[in-house]
């Protein structure tokens, strides 16, 4: 008689758990969480102790509370009785400012040195390698004091715009002024009277439409801007239309009709009508008493942010489209002119598609380094996120872990918004290979 | 028969070529004036070029160096009969040090120096594979441990009590694996020198020191300024986060699911955010994370913080490294039978991190510039300096030469390391081909 017995190792041993590969995956990642959890839940008990110890308590009602701090430089309505929230907000909307208006100059600056770079001019291709490199090994925060010391220091006060023979005067027909208090530009204004008061045209404005009532997110919305932008985008609609006509046309005949002249048409002059009918004109700056009054005022804080982030990026973004038109072989133009197509069709059809695969992804991570780098306007004192929640917040309320939480959440928000906005980009253009 | 009328017999004599194509003369139409439109940028550029050096050369050169104040440098200035002012280059000559040290006591900046010049002799057989002897890494792994004692000061056993930790650990190994099998001893060889560290090293030292009291004056931290504390949080920091860069980037490349979303998750968010709020969490939040009692001062919070930030982005650059390698240098290791740790360690890490290593001098020079933000939460940094400078009567209103000069050493730093890692990367690019 023979008896079988059950092969050794069926059952289930402890050590199977490290040195059978089909549990170890999951034993080292259970061994990671529970490390990681302990982690956690050592630091989340002594931020507990330690706030208990200090007699604090976690909780966001102070975002409620009047901010009583006056913020000089804001897109929306603000006054100290409002919220830390409000407060917030305006720092939040100030962020998004310079870092939208720091990422176009920083394009348009990046793209001209970063193709002249590449120029068969001998001095100019030196001057801009001298200007990227300039730029680039010097410490960014350096850049933003730096060019906030030479507004100050350098442009005249307001006081030398006075008096019968100034020493310093008024630009693009007076109606720029350069002081070391800031940049006075015209302001757009609807509703232009004459010197009786007599509206000149139909309507002396449209005014605003109020949303949101009186809460922490109220702003105005002025119908003017409203009325012109939907006329613009009619205007490029119908240009569109037109395109496609001509489209059709050539797919016909193959000749293509000129139509660049009621494409411009369809979208300016509609403008123009609209603007004309809404009493549309610019409010200069003028001298008032000590200082300018009306027109917009850009402060200097803004101005110096804004230059020395974009030209400090621009030097990145530089090399990078340095680089991009250089990684497009020259096979790729001869091919293209092989086919009889036209210089600047090779430009547009063959060589700029391929190039910009390469150039947006670094891009866009510079657009992002643009958009963390506006935190160091608290170095020059332009309130951005960092300088309302992250500062006078946290100094008056005390609530470090909340504003330092909300503001790190709130910039790896936008972090993230952008490297989504990437990689939908990145899909659409990758190479479709089968 | 044919009737030539001439046969020339000899070649003519070679002619010059003509003057427009060669000398200065070509050079100049070739590269300066090819065409209108580079003439237009020419002629620019040189009217720019003219007016930016006519603005700055007179002002540049004024003979201030000896000047003690800020009047006595107008003086001289006005002497001179100078109309648009002139540098005053004597706030350099009399803080000149401060910039470079800090508040570091005068009588023992020798160390600082000494260290500096150790970080090279330590990184050039890392750097310069070919040019030094292998066994230069001996003191590259011995500076881990000497440089912060030098920095810091103290008895001398804690560095040495800290350095026996690995060796400790090694020890553990050995018996353990014997005793116990490789896992329970890879798992000693990881906790020895943690509970070495945290709980033996202070007491052990303080005995020691009691009996042999042997050591250098200690230096408190928030001595430490200028651009030696911008150097040594950058060196620290990317030592420290090469450790965690690449434990983290074999996470995010991992096949376990947990491990890669905590690595990808700690990666992005450290990199979605900007420094200064890291800086801000040193400044106000790090002391509540830890246990009640502790107290870093907070040039260590700077350090930890900074090691963190830099740990993303170098995670970044050596999954950019792993990436580059050819799929069949992992399927080379699996073939030979290497399990996962000795496949890296053997065959891809050597050639990943050799890949990496431009990546990690960039992300090195871009954390070198990042350490002036500490002057916002109050360090003394170069540009924190540049304050309590201008807060004394002396120098009150100095701007544009202590910026210029700040600015021309860290230009003069980032510079080189930058041309350094192009050069290393040509070189790497030929060695793959």
């Amino acid at each position: 008689m023979t008896t079988v017995t059950q092969p050794e190792g069926r059952s289930f041993r402890l050590s199977m758990l490290i040195y059978d590969s089909r549990y170890r995956s999951a034993t080292i990642q259970i061994v990671a969480l529970i490390g990681f959890l302990l982690l956690i839940g050592w630091l989340v008990s002594n931020t507990a102790q330690n706030l208990a110890t200090l007699g604090k308590s976690v909780g966001f009602g102070f975002l409620g509370e009047p901010a009583g701090y006056d913020i000089n430089q804001r897109l929306l309505d603000y006054d100290s009785r409002d919220t830390h929230a409000r407060a917030g907000l305006i720092g939040l909307l100030n962020t998004l400012l310079v870092a939208v208006a720091g990422c176009v100059l920083a394009t348009i600056v990046g793209v001209i040195v970063g193709v002249l770079r590449l120029s068969n001019n001998w001095l100019v291709a030196r001057l801009m390698t001298v200007y990227v490199e300039m730029f680039r090994n010097v410490p960014v925060l350096l850049w933003i004091v730096f060019s906030m010391a030479i507004l100050i220091e350098t442009l005249p006060p307001p006081s030398a715009f006075r008096g019968d023979e100034p020493s310093a005067s008024m630009l693009v027909g007076d109606s720029v002024a350069l002081t070391n208090r800031g940049i006075y530009v015209p302001e757009p204004l609807f509703g232009r009277v004459d010197e009786e008061g007599n509206a000149l045209s139909w309507r002396q404005g449209l005014g605003d439409v109020h949303l949101f009532g009186d809460s922490w997110i109220r702003f105005d919305v002025s119908l003017e801007l409203i009325v012109i932008l939907a006329t613009l985008i009619a205007g490029i609609m119908v240009s569109g239309l037109i395109k496609t006509r001509a489209d059709r046309i050539q797919n016909a005949t193959g000749l293509r009709p000129t139509t660049w002249y009621w494409r411009a048409g369809v979208i300016i002059v509609p403008t123009a009508i609209v603007l004309w009918l809404m009493g549309f004109y610019l409010g200069k700056p003028e001298l008032r008493g000590f200082n300018f009054g009306g027109g917009t005022h850009l402060r200097n804080s803004f101005i110096a942010l804004w230059l020395a982030l974009s030209l400090y990026t621009a030097a990145f973004i530089a090399e990078i489209v340095r680089g991009g038109i250089l990684a497009i072989s020259k096979g790729q133009t001869e091919a293209a002119a092989a086919l009889g197509i036209r210089p600047r069709r090779i430009m547009s059809l063959v060589i700029l598609p391929q190039a910009l695969r390469v150039i947006i992804p670094p891009l866009i991570s510079q657009y992002l380094n643009l958009t963390k780098n506006s935190s160091l306007a608290i170095a020059v004192g332009y309130m951005d996120l960092t300088g309302t929640l992250m500062g006078i917040t946290l100094n008056q309320t005390g609530r470090e872990l909340e504003a330092v939480m909300m503001t790190m959440l709130i910039y790896l928000g936008i972090s993230l918004l952008i490297s989504a906005g990437m990689n939908v980009y990145n899909n659409s253009v990758k190479l479709k290979e089968r | 028969m044919a009737d030539y009328s001439y046969v020339r017999k000899e070649m003519l004599p070679e002619r010059e070529p003509p003057a427009s194509e060669v000398g200065v003369i070509g050079w100049l139409r070739e590269n300066l004036f090819s065409g209108w439109f580079n003439s237009i940028l020419t002629v620019v550029s040189v009217v720019l070029i003219y007016l930016i050096l006519a603005a700055i050369v007179p002002w540049l050169w004024s003979p201030t160096w000896g000047a003690g104040s800020l009047s006595e440098c107008r003086d001289i200035v006005a002497e001179l009969g100078k109309e648009h002012g002139g540098a005053c280059y004597g706030v350099i000559t009399e803080r000149w040090q401060q910039l470079l040290f800090g508040f570091y006591p005068e009588e023992l900046r020798w160390r600082p120096i000494l260290t500096f010049v150790g970080l090279f002799v330590a990184l050039a057989p890392v750097l310069f594979t070919d040019a030094f002897p292998r066994k230069m890494l001996w003191f590259t792994g011995a500076y881990l441990f000497l440089a912060p004692w030098l920095m810091w000061g103290g008895p001398i056993w804690t560095p040495l009590l800290v350095a026996a930790g690995p060796a400790l650990g090694f020890v553990a190994f050995r018996f353990v694996a014997r005793a116990a099998g490789t896992l329970a001893g890879v798992i000693a060889a990881g906790l020895v020198p943690i509970l070495w560290w945290l709980l033996a090293v202070g007491p052990v030292a303080g005995a020691i020191q009691s009996v042999v009291p042997l050591g250098i004056e200690l230096v408190e931290s928030r001595l430490f300024g200028g651009f030696m504390l911008s150097v040594w949080i950058g060196v620290v920091a990317i030592a420290i986060s090469l450790v965690l860069g690449v434990v983290l980037a074999l996470g995010r490349q991992s096949d376990l699911m947990i491990v890669k979303y905590l690595s990808v998750g700690f990666i992005e968010f450290i990199r979605g955010v900007p420094l200064i709020t890291l800086l801000f969490v040193a400044s106000t939040l790090l002391n509540i994370f830890m246990p009640p009692g502790t107290n870093f001062d907070i040039i260590l919070r700077v350090m930890i913080m900074a090691t963190l930030f830099a740990s993303a982005y170098i995670a970044e650059v050596v999954r950019g490294g792993l990436a580059a390698l050819p799929r069949g240098q992992y399927e080379a290791a699996d073939a030979l039978g290497l399990d996962y740790w000795k496949a890296q360690r053997l065959v891809i890490l050597p050639q990943a991190l050799k890949i990496s290593i431009p990546g990690i001098v960039s992300t090195f020079i871009g954390l070198f510039k990042d350490t002036t933000l500490v002057s916002i939460i109050g360090l003394l940094d170069p540009i924190g300096l540049t304050g309590s400078i201008r807060a004394d009567a002396n120098w009150n209103g100095i701007v544009w030469e202590l910026y210029g000069f700040i600015a021309l050493l860290f230009f003069l730093s980032c510079f080189s390391m930058s041309r350094y890692s192009m050069w290393l990367e040509k070189k790497l690019r030929t060695e793959h081909r």
